[in-house]
């Protein structure tokens, strides 16, 4: 199968090799939660609904009494994908997932500002249609935005494959997290085997979305911050 | 969820471990990227292998048996991966349900291996879409010192490498009949292994500036960020885990590659050495052997082999006895004309007729054959068995 038309330069989807899927964020979609935000790209939609800072609950689940305990739950509903059936809750994958969610919003959030607290952050893949990771990633920062916590950088994700740089089947996948001001990557995930060179190319690809993403995510929190200005003014 | 947390170190320890780095000092003596001592040690049967790095120990054992395919994926094999990190090697672990880091380990470990299509999994086919091996790899934690995805990781690949499956061929009228045999019988087969993908886990410190290759426990609980790079000898990225915590540059990441590049090329050669010792030693043993045998082939029938072949069966599938089931190709008689015969079908378990038969036609010269086989553990199952077929063949008598 190929990706990429040899003819027209164009993706199976009619988009360029590196450009990105349409992004679509909103804020503030779960009325009970302190935080809260859906995120689209393309057709995979996500939802993130963040309580807290709050008091801990479970005591026991307290690691130091330093930094504030955060935690994730992510969840695949069972209408999300093509073929409708019961998912078993906390199955390997979604595990994983979690907790690869979970440490990445730990290294932005300045969890030492709030001790003796802890921040809840729940996904859910409403609709799956790849980057589900990194959708969540997304969706995740955005809620946490939206419940004021303190955050030392706007954390955000983005998949490359290498699919559409070269003309290859299979389809090795890399997920970036990436801290735009710092510069930096917290999350990085690769499956498939890649010749360096070309792992390189591929992680440089998904930094670029990732600060794509950034703006567009600065952009959602300022419309909506104008938008609270503008209500309170009334 | 859990009671028991992981070590905790106090803020003096804390910061004796950092500001040791700061200076490119490991509190266990070793420079930043150094590699704990490995040994690698071998069970005494096929598939079984211990993996030493420092005080870590991880223990992995291969087996496999015949399954259904997955409709997807008619003629590939599969590969599966289990964790059990036991309460025994950290209190951390609680027993039960596997935690997260179990599963984070079982995944990473069962990516490296998969995607980078490491095993070849067409070879584990037998008939399309109806039977193919599942090779399943247990990893057992013995005593957590830090860094057990990379022991785990070779503890697989050490197993994959020295594990035999037996040999099975495909018969019947319509094709379809598969006949498993007795590694006693044919030599079992190796799986192939198209390269060996090496996980290679780097630990960072403040602010993502200091790392470390093969982080120890005490290292790991004072780390900010982890990264496991999972790469061949040829250089290539099978895959990459690296799950949150402190960031680092994207210059720093392609950096540990290359640091990860070398060292997989040194344990590749490792893990290479040690399969080589152990099967050349295995085969010494075989050589040994071959009088022996050959000898029990010579006065025993097919009876001593289809009673080996019994406790040999406990490996293989649950098979559905519709069409696993083989029919002796030969009947009885013929087997007797033919004693070295040593294709022998595996599956006549349950064929008592057939065996009280054989052993009517064999004759009273049992005693003397025992005398004569070589003592080994099936032996010792053996009276059991002997005196239920006498019982079978007095009745037919």
């Amino acid at each position: 199968m190929e990706y990429v038309n040899p003819l027209t330069g164009f993706r199976v989807d009619g988009r360029r090799p590196n450009e990105m899927r349409q992004l679509k964020g909103e804020v503030g979609v779960v009325a009970r939660a302190d935080g809260s935000a859906l995120f689209e790209m393309g057709n995979t939609r996500v939802i993130a609904a963040v309580y807290g800072p709050r008091e801990v609950q479970n005591k026991g689940q307290q690691v130091n009494s330093k930094d504030a305990l955060v935690r994730c739950e992510y969840r695949m509903a069972d209408f999300s994908t093509g073929d409708r059936r019961r998912k078993p809750k906390g199955d390997r994958r979604s595990t994983e997932i979690s907790l690869v969610i979970r440490q990445t919003m730990e290294a932005s959030i300045l969890t030492h500002l709030m001790p003796r607290s802890q921040i809840d952050i729940f996904v859910q893949v409403l609709q799956a249609d790849g980057g589900t990771r990194a959708a969540c990633i997304n969706a995740a920062t955005l809620a946490l935005a939206d419940a004021g916590i303190p955050m030392r950088d706007i954390v955000t994700s983005c998949s490359a494959d290498l699919n559409y740089i070269e003309d290859s089947a299979g389809g090795p996948d890399v997920t970036v997290g990436f801290l735009t001001k710092m510069d930096k990557v917290t999350l990085l995930q690769m499956d498939a085997k890649l010749p360096m060179d070309t792992f390189e190319t591929v992680m440089d690809l998904a930094i670029e979305g990732c600060k794509a993403i950034a703006n567009y995510i600065r952009e959602v929190l300022l419309e909506n911050t104008k938008r609270l200005e503008c209500q309170r003014d009334h | 969820m859990d009671h028991h947390q992981r070590w905790h170190p106090t803020v003096n320890e804390r910061e004796f471990i950092e500001r040791a780095l700061q200076s490119d000092l490991r509190v266990d003596g070793r420079r930043p990227f150094d590699f704990r001592r490995l040994k690698i040690l071998f069970g005494r049967e096929d598939g079984s292998a211990e993996v030493q790095l420092g005080d870590t120990r991880v223990m992995g054992y291969a087996t496999a048996q015949l399954v259904q395919p997955y409709k997807d994926r008619p003629n590939e094999g599969t590969l599966a991966i289990f964790t059990e990190f036991s309460p025994m090697a950290d209190p951390a672990f609680e027993p039960g349900r596997p935690g997260e880091s179990a599963i984070e380990l079982g995944r990473v470990v069962d990516r490296g291996l998969r995607e980078s299509r490491a095993v070849d999994m067409e070879s584990l086919c037998v008939v399309a879409g109806k039977h193919v091996w599942s090779v399943r790899v247990d990893l057992h934690i013995l005593d957590n010192g830090g860094n057990l995805i990379d022991a785990a990781n070779i503890a697989a690949l050490a197993a994959l490498s020295t594990f035999r499956r037996p040999e099975c061929t495909v018969g019947g009228e319509d094709g379809q009949q598969v006949t498993v045999h007795d590694p006693e019988v044919r030599d079992p087969l190796p799986l192939t292994i198209h390269h060996l993908p090496i996980a290679v886990t780097f630990a960072y410190f403040g602010e993502g500036n200091i790392m470390v290759i093969d982080p120890t426990y005490k290292e790991e609980a004072v780390m900010g960020g982890r990264m496991t790079a999972t790469i061949n000898s040829n250089g290539d990225v099978c895959s990459i885990q690296k799950a949150g915590g402190e960031g680092v540059m994207s210059s720093v990441i392609m950096q540990c590659l290359r640091i990860a590049s070398v060292k997989a090329a040194d344990i590749t050669s490792k893990i290479k050495n040690e399969v080589n010792s152990y099967t050349s030693a295995k085969a010494l043993q075989k050589v040994k052997r071959l009088p022996a045998s050959a000898l029990k082939k010579d006065n025993a029938p097919d009876v001593a082999m289809k009673e080996s072949s019994d406790g040999a069966l406990e490996t293989q599938s649950t098979k559905p006895s519709s069409d696993g089931q083989q029919i002796n190709k030969e009947p009885p008689s013929v087997v007797e004309d033919n004693k070295q015969e040593d294709v022998e079908p595996m599956l006549s378990e349950c064929n008592p007729e057939a065996q009280s038969e054989s052993r009517l036609t064999a004759g009273g010269s049992d005693e003397t054959q025992e005398a004569i086989s070589p003592k080994s553990l099936k032996d010792a199952v053996k009276p059991k068995h002997k005196r239920k077929k006498k019982q079978h063949s007095k009745i037919n008598v």
